[in-house]
C-alpha cells in the first residue's frame, strides 16, 4: 500500500495538479477570508468555508478524474492487480494519496484563525472544527469521485459525472423540499424505492427469485402499514431523503456551531461505503 | 509442476474467448503460446496472473490457487503485458524503485536487484530519463525489467517483441535464453519464426482451445505422414509420367511444367510411408532422363500451425479467412511496430 500511496503523491505533486489545486484553493479561500474577516470584521473563519464550500464540487472531480480512469487506459492497472498487493491495498493507496492531496490546502487553512486571533477575539474552537468537517466532507466527495472513475476509461467522463453527481449532492438540500409530503406520495415513494433496491439485487446476484421475493414482500409491508399506520407515510420521503444531506452536517458546525457526531458517522460511513464501491467496480471488470 | 491450469473458461458475453484450456508448465523450460491474434493468448496470460478472473476452471501457481492465495501466487510471477504498463511521467529508476517495493522486495535487498534488472535489459545508460521521451524499444525494455526485477520463477512475457527492430529482437530473443537457465519463461507470441527459435515447448492455441502442445521437434513430426517427394527432371511431362508410373511405390504424382524451358517438375507421393528418393533416382537414370532436383519435402512448423489453426479457426471463427492467417507470416511483420488495439486484451 505504501508503494502506491507514496507513488500517486508524487505523481500528483510532479504534474502540478497538487500544485496549481492547492494554489487555487488558498487564493480563493484568501480572497474570501479578506472581505469577511479582514475587512468586515467578522471573526469566524467558519463562515468563508461555508461560502467557498461550493469550490470542491470544481476542484474535487478535478483530483479524482484520473484516479483509476488513467490508470485503466493506460493499463497500468495490469501492473498493480498482478502485483502481490490486495485490492484494498490499491483502492486504499490511491484514496489516502488524493486525500493527502487535498489535506494540504486545509492544514493552510488551520493558519487563517490564528490571524483573526492576532487582531483581537477568535472562535478558535469552532473554526479548527469547521475545518476539520470541511475537510472530511471534502473525502466524503473524494470518494464519490474515485468511485465515478473506476467506472471509466475517460477522465473527461469522469470528471463530468463527479461534478454532476457532487452538484446534486450541493442542492440535495434544496431538492428534498419539492418532494411531495402525502400520505400516497410517501407511499409510492417507498415502493419506488423498493423496486430499485430489487433492481439492484437482481443486477447483483442474476437472480429472478431472490429479487422477486424482496420487492414482493417489501409492497406487502409497504400496503399493511398503510392500513395500520398510515400516518407513518406522511413526509416520510422529505425526512428519508434529509438523512442523507450531506453538506448539512458541515453546515451545522459552520453556521449553527453545532458539532454534530451522528453526521460525522454518517461521513464516514459515506467514505467507506463508496471505498467498498470502488473496490466492487473494478472487481466487476476483472469478472465479466 | 509449477504451474497447472485446469479447464480454464473466460466468456466475455456470448464471446468464448478461452474455452476449456488446460495444461501445465513445468519448471526450467521455455514456454512458447503460439496462435492467431484474438486466439486468447493474452486473455490465458492475464487470467495466469491474476489480472482477469476467469469464467470457470482454476490456475495453481506453484501450489497456490491464485484466487485463494493471490499473493503468494503472484510472488512467484513476473509480468509483461502485452502493452507494457508504464507511468510515463516518472523517470526509469524511479519506476523500477516503485515496481520493487510494489512487489514487496525487501527493503535491503531493493537497490541491489533494481541495479540488476536494469543492467540485465541494458537500461543504465537512460535510468535517469522520464519514461514518456524513451523509444518505443526502450519503453518495452522497461518493462520486461519490471517483470523480470526480483528474479521470480515464473516470468511471463505477452509478445515480448512486437514493435522492436530486429537488432533488439535479437537482444531480447538472448535474454529470454538467459533467464531461461534458472526461470521458467513464457512467452507469447502470433510469429513463428520466434517461438521456434527459443522455445522449448510450443502450445498452439485457436479459438481459445489448445490444438497442440508438443515440443518443435514432434509437432514437425505430426504431418510427416504426407511426405512427399519433390524432382525437378529435364524432359516432356509425358515422359515424366511414363518413368513414374513405372515405380511401382509410387502412390500418384502431380506433373507440371518447370519454369525452365524443357523441364517438367512432378510431385510424387510414395504408397507407403516409405523413403523411395532412391528409386525414383533409379528409375530415371535408367530411362536415360536427367534429373535436375530431388529432395523430399519436409514439413515445417509452419505448415503444422496453418493445419491446426485454420481447422479450428473455420470451425470456431468463421470470420478469420485463410488470407487473415496468411498475412501473420508476413516477414515484415516481424519487423513492423505493428500496434494491436483489436486483440483480445481489451475488456
Amino acid at each position: 500500500m505504501t508503494a502506491i500511496y507514496k507513488r500517486e503523491l508524487k505523481s500528483y505533486f510532479q504534474s502540478m495538479t497538487g500544485y496549481v489545486l492547492t494554489a487555487f484553493m488558498v487564493v480563493f479561500t484568501g480572497i474570501y477570508f479578506m472581505a469577511y474577516n479582514l475587512n468586515s470584521g467578522y471573526p469566524y473563519f467558519s463562515y468563508v468555508l461555508l461560502s467557498i464550500n461550493y469550490i470542491l464540487i470544481i476542484i474535487v472531480p478535478l483530483l479524482t478524474m484520473r484516479s483509476f480512469a488513467e490508470e485503466r487506459k493506460s493499463r497500468t492497472d495490469q501492473m498493480l492487480l498482478s502485483a502481490p498487493v490486495s485490492l484494498t491495498e490499491v483502492v486504499l493507496g490511491k484514496y489516502l494519496a488524493m486525500i493527502t492531496v487535498f489535506a494540504v490546502p486545509c492544514v493552510i487553512f488551520c493558519t487563517f484563525p490564528l490571524i483573526i486571533k492576532s487582531f483581537g477575539t477568535a472562535y478558535l474552537k469552532v473554526d479548527y472544527l469547521s475545518i476539520l468537517m470541511f475537510f472530511l466532507m471534502g473525502c466524503v466527495y473524494i470518494s464519490i469521485g474515485m468511485f465515478l472513475s473506476s467506472l471509466t476509461e475517460s477522465q473527461i467522463i469522469a470528471a463530468v459525472t463527479t461534478f454532476g453527481a457532487l452538484l446534486l449532492v450541493y442542492l440535495w438540500g434544496g431538492l428534498t423540499q419539492f418532494l411531495p409530503t402525502s400520505k400516497t406520495s410517501g407511499m409510492i415513494g417507498m415502493v419506488i424505492l423498493l423496486t430499485i433496491v430489487a433492481a439492484v439485487i437482481y443486477q447483483m446476484t442474476k437472480n429472478w427469485m431472490i429479487s422477486g421475493i424482496v420487492e414482493v414482500i417489501g409492497v406487502a409491508i409497504v400496503v399493511a402499514l398503510s392500513f395500520v399506520k398510515a400516518e407513518l407515510f406522511e413526509n416520510l420521503l422529505v425526512n428519508l431523503m434529509e438523512k442523507l444531506y450531506i453538506t448539512e452536517v458541515f453546515e451545522n458546525i459552520a453556521v449553527n456551531r453545532l458539532f454534530d457526531v451522528s453526521g460525522l458517522v454518517m461521513y464516514l460511513t459515506v467514505i467507506a461505503v463508496f471505498v467498498f464501491f470502488t473496490m466492487q467496480s473494478i472487481q466487476k471488470r476483472r469478472w465479466s | 509442476m509449477l504451474i497447472e491450469v485446469r479447464n480454464l473458461v473466460k466468456r466475455y458475453g456470448t464471446h468464448l474467448a478461452v474455452d476449456h484450456l488446460s495444461f501445465t508448465v513445468e519448471k526450467g523450460q521455455i514456454y512458447g503460446f503460439l496462435g492467431p491474434n484474438g486466439a486468447g493468448k493474452s486473455t490465458t496470460m492475464n487470467i495466469m496472473t491474476g489480472y482477469l478472473g476467469a469464467t470457470e476452471g482454476e490456475v495453481l501457481i506453484n501450489g497456490h490457487n491464485i484466487l485463494e492465495e493471490p499473493e503468494e501466487a503472484k510472488k512467484c510471477i513476473g509480468y509483461l503485458p502485452e502493452m507494457p504498463p508504464l507511468y510515463l511521467e516518472m523517470r526509469v529508476r524511479e519506476y523500477m524503485d516503485f515496481a520493487a517495493e510494489l512487489k514487496k522486495i525487501p527493503k535491503k535487498e531493493r537497490k541491489s536487484a533494481v541495479e540488476q534488472a536494469m543492467k540485465m535489459v541494458k537500461l543504465t545508460d537512460v535510468e535517469n530519463r522520464l519514461i514518456k521521451n524513451l523509444s518505443k524499444g526502450y519503453k518495452q525494455r522497461v518493462g520486461l525489467a519490471q517483470a523480470i526485477l526480483g528474479f521470480p520463477e515464473i516470468i511471463i512475457l505477452d509478445e515480448p517483441t512486437v514493435g522492436l527492430d530486429p537488432k533488439q529482437i535479437i537482444e531480447i530473443r538472448e535474454l529470454i535464453r538467459e533467464l531461461a537457465k534458472k526461470h521458467t519463461v513464457i512467452l507469447s507470441s502470433h510469429i513463428l519464426a520466434e517461438i521456434q527459435e527459443v522455445c522449448d515447448y510450443i502450445m498452439i492455441i485457436s479459438g481459445g482451445k489448445l490444438v497442440a502442445s508438443d515440443t518443435p521437434e514432434n509437432l514437425e513430426k505430426l504431418l510427416e505422414g504426407q511426405r512427399s517427394v519433390e524432382i525437378l527432371a529435364k524432359g516432356t511431362e509425358d515422359k515424366v509420367r511414363m518413368i513414374l508410373k513405372s515405380i511401382p511405390e509410387v502412390k500418384s504424382a502431380d506433373v507440371k511444367p518447370g519454369e525452365e524451358g524443357g523441364t517438367t517438375k512432378a510431385s510424387v507421393i510414395p504408397t507407403e510411408n516409405q523413403d523411395i528418393r532412391e528409386n525414383v533416382f533409379r528409375a530415371f537414370a535408367g530411362a536415360d532422363c536427367p534429373l535436375l532436383m530431388l529432395y523430399h519435402s519436409r514439413t515445417t512448423l509452419e505448415e503444422v500451425f496453418l493445419e491446426l489453426t485454420q481447422k479450428e479457426s473455420a470451425a470456431v471463427e468463421q470470420s478469420r479467412t485463410k488470407s487473415d492467417v496468411e498475412e501473420l507470416w508476413d516477414e515484415e511483420e516481424l519487423y513492423e511496430g505493428e500496434e494491436e488495439s483489436g486483440d483480445d486484451g481489451d475488456l
